[in-house]
């Protein structure tokens, strides 16, 4: 017993501890990529490279009073960025790093993934209401359209991924495409997938990653520039570093999803040095790659990215969808 | 009169069953207490949340009556869809002062208390004094055996949530054209 219930702590502490340095230390690589590709320095002052400057945030922010607007409602106004950051760690439990490290190989690990993402919007929806604020409101709302429409296709795709490898099981969908590099996923022709519209799903998951995480050019909750804050207009300290840290938490288990799901998880191209770093590698240019988008893209209007989901994402991985149980039916 | 079902010695709180046990409590304690919130509070939003705290506990009883596919399912559907859709709908239409209950009539309390009482009694009698049949594991809860087993074993179960689904979409359709001819 004692061994069971230490593990479930040590479980618990590593999710926490992860997600939570992952989503300190992706501020500081989102700010010096930021810097780099608009040519100036960035955070470089405290610590070589500036690689003090996430820990120092992180004490001014805790450090910084607590400031409850007069008449908003305060349990949800308190209970919203717990909401954020709360679905993020749960998610961590069934994400297989490696054939080993994993905390608990359930078998819907895919469909309790998307379960605790999909709490997310209930916590944009209760930041933006209880703010007492009319435009956290109307931004918050934004948000949650944004993250329904974008739902749909997400998981459309991900169900063709589950038709493929038969499985809900993490573990046993990064097993399927262990054999070589071509057996991934996201290659076509060899492997167990046979489906010539993989590259496509792949393309359609990452843009639909793109606009659940709330990140440029689809980042219309927030847009820094234009709106005040988005949602979160009424947070200040902790409270607003906890959505933050929920975001880059997000970022991170949409990227561990897609390299899950089509790179093959922690299986290594050419049987070299196989390990955690495979994983860890795909999993991080992945995540350069979100901040890389972020960076260079302008942002699109609210009609074009709503039109970009329901006109064209949820049709075509529809259409996927129909392609690929054809496909299966026939090999 | 049946015998009442045996009841196995109370295990000691720090062995396995009795955390096991705990775990059970907890959910069956956040679900009383997330009803309480969805029906008592004063702001519908707060009901919501109250709603959503109970969906989340009746998830983990799901979970720990060994179907984890349904309880996933209940926080994807519930939480995920149903629950955001509420509140869009409360977000959008309703005003956000307090609601004024006015005050009802003094025979309210005591007659739904009586009516409470004797639904609460009833059930507790029908639960206590049934002999349930003890359920095995029908298989291993994966994707293709609940599929294989819901369109074989249990299709009327299926086709009988999906008359109750029809039946919520007709009885939107006729709300929605009364207030339309009105």
């Amino acid at each position: 017993m004692s061994l069971t219930l230490l593990n479930v702590i040590i479980a618990v502490v590593i999710a926490i501890a992860f997600a939570a340095l992952n989503a300190a230390y992706l501020v500081w690589a989102e700010r010096r990529g930021a810097a780099r590709i608009q040519r100036r320095p960035g955070p470089n002052i405290n610590g070589p490279f500036g690689l003090l400057q996430p820990p120092l945030d992180g004490i001014k922010l805790m450090a910084k009073q607590l400031i409850i607007p007069g008449g908003v409602d305060k349990i949800l106004f308190i209970a919203a960025p717990v909401l954020a950051m709360f679905p993020a760690i749960m998610s961590f439990v069934t994400i297989p790093f490696s054939d080993t490290i994993v905390a608990q190989n359930m078998d819907v690990g895919v469909l309790m993934i998307f379960a605790f993402a999909s709490m997310g919007g209930m916590s944009l929806l209760f930041a933006g209401w209880s703010s007492r604020n009319k435009y956290a409101m109307m931004s918050s709302i934004r948000a949650v359209s944004q993250a329904v429409a974008y739902e749909i296709p997400m998981l459309i795709t991900t169900i063709t991924v589950v038709m493929i490898a038969g499985s809900m099981n993490l573990t046993e969908i990064v097993q399927q495409q262990s054999a070589s590099i071509l057996h991934w996923n996201i290659f076509p022709l060899l492997g167990n997938s046979h489906n010539l519209l993989m590259p496509f799903s792949f393309l359609i998951f990452f843009i639909c990653t793109l606009a659940e995480t709330n990140r440029a050019p689809f980042d219309l909750g927030e847009a820094e520039s234009e709106l005040v804050a988005g949602f979160h207009t009424e947070y200040g300290s902790m409270g607003f570093g906890l959505f933050f840290m929920g975001e880059y938490a997000n970022i991170v288990i949409g990227s561990c999803m897609t390299t899950i799901l089509f790179l093959g998880g922690w299986s290594c191209p050419f049987g070299l040095f196989p390990g955690v770093w495979w994983f860890l590698l795909k999993l991080y240019l992945l995540i350069a790659t979100f901040i890389w988008i972020r960076w260079t893209f302008p942002r699109t209007t609210i009609y074009g990215l709503l039109n970009l989901s329901w006109k064209i994402l949820i049709p075509l991985s529809l259409f996927n969808l129909l392609f690929t149980a054809g496909l299966i039916k026939v090999f | 009169m049946n015998p009442p079902i045996p009841l196995a010695e109370a295990p000691s709180l720090f062995s396995v069953d009795g955390l096991v046990g705990l775990v059970f409590l907890i959910m069956v304690a956040i679900t009383i207490i997330g009803a309480i919130i969805a029906c008592n509070s004063e702001r519908l939003v707060r009901s919501v949340a109250g709603l959503i705290v109970c969906f989340v506990g009746v998830a983990g009883v799901y979970y720990f009556l060994n179907s984890p596919f349904v309880a996933m399912m209940q926080i994807l559907i519930y939480v995920g869809a149903v629950a955001v859709t509420i509140s869009f709908a409360i977000m959008l239409a309703a005003p956000e002062e307090k609601m004024k209950l006015g005050s009802s009539s003094p025979l309210v309390g005591p007659f739904g208390l009586g009516t409470a009482a004797l639904i609460t009694g009833g059930f507790s009698v029908l639960a206590l004094r049934t002999e349930w049949p003890v359920m095995t594991k029908i298989n291993d809860g994966s994707v293709k055996n609940i599929g294989l087993q819901l369109l074989t074993n249990f299709s009327m179960v299926f086709e009988l949530v999906s008359i109750v689904l029809l039946i919520a979409i007709i009885g939107a359709l006729v709300i929605a054209r009364v207030r339309r001819e009105s």
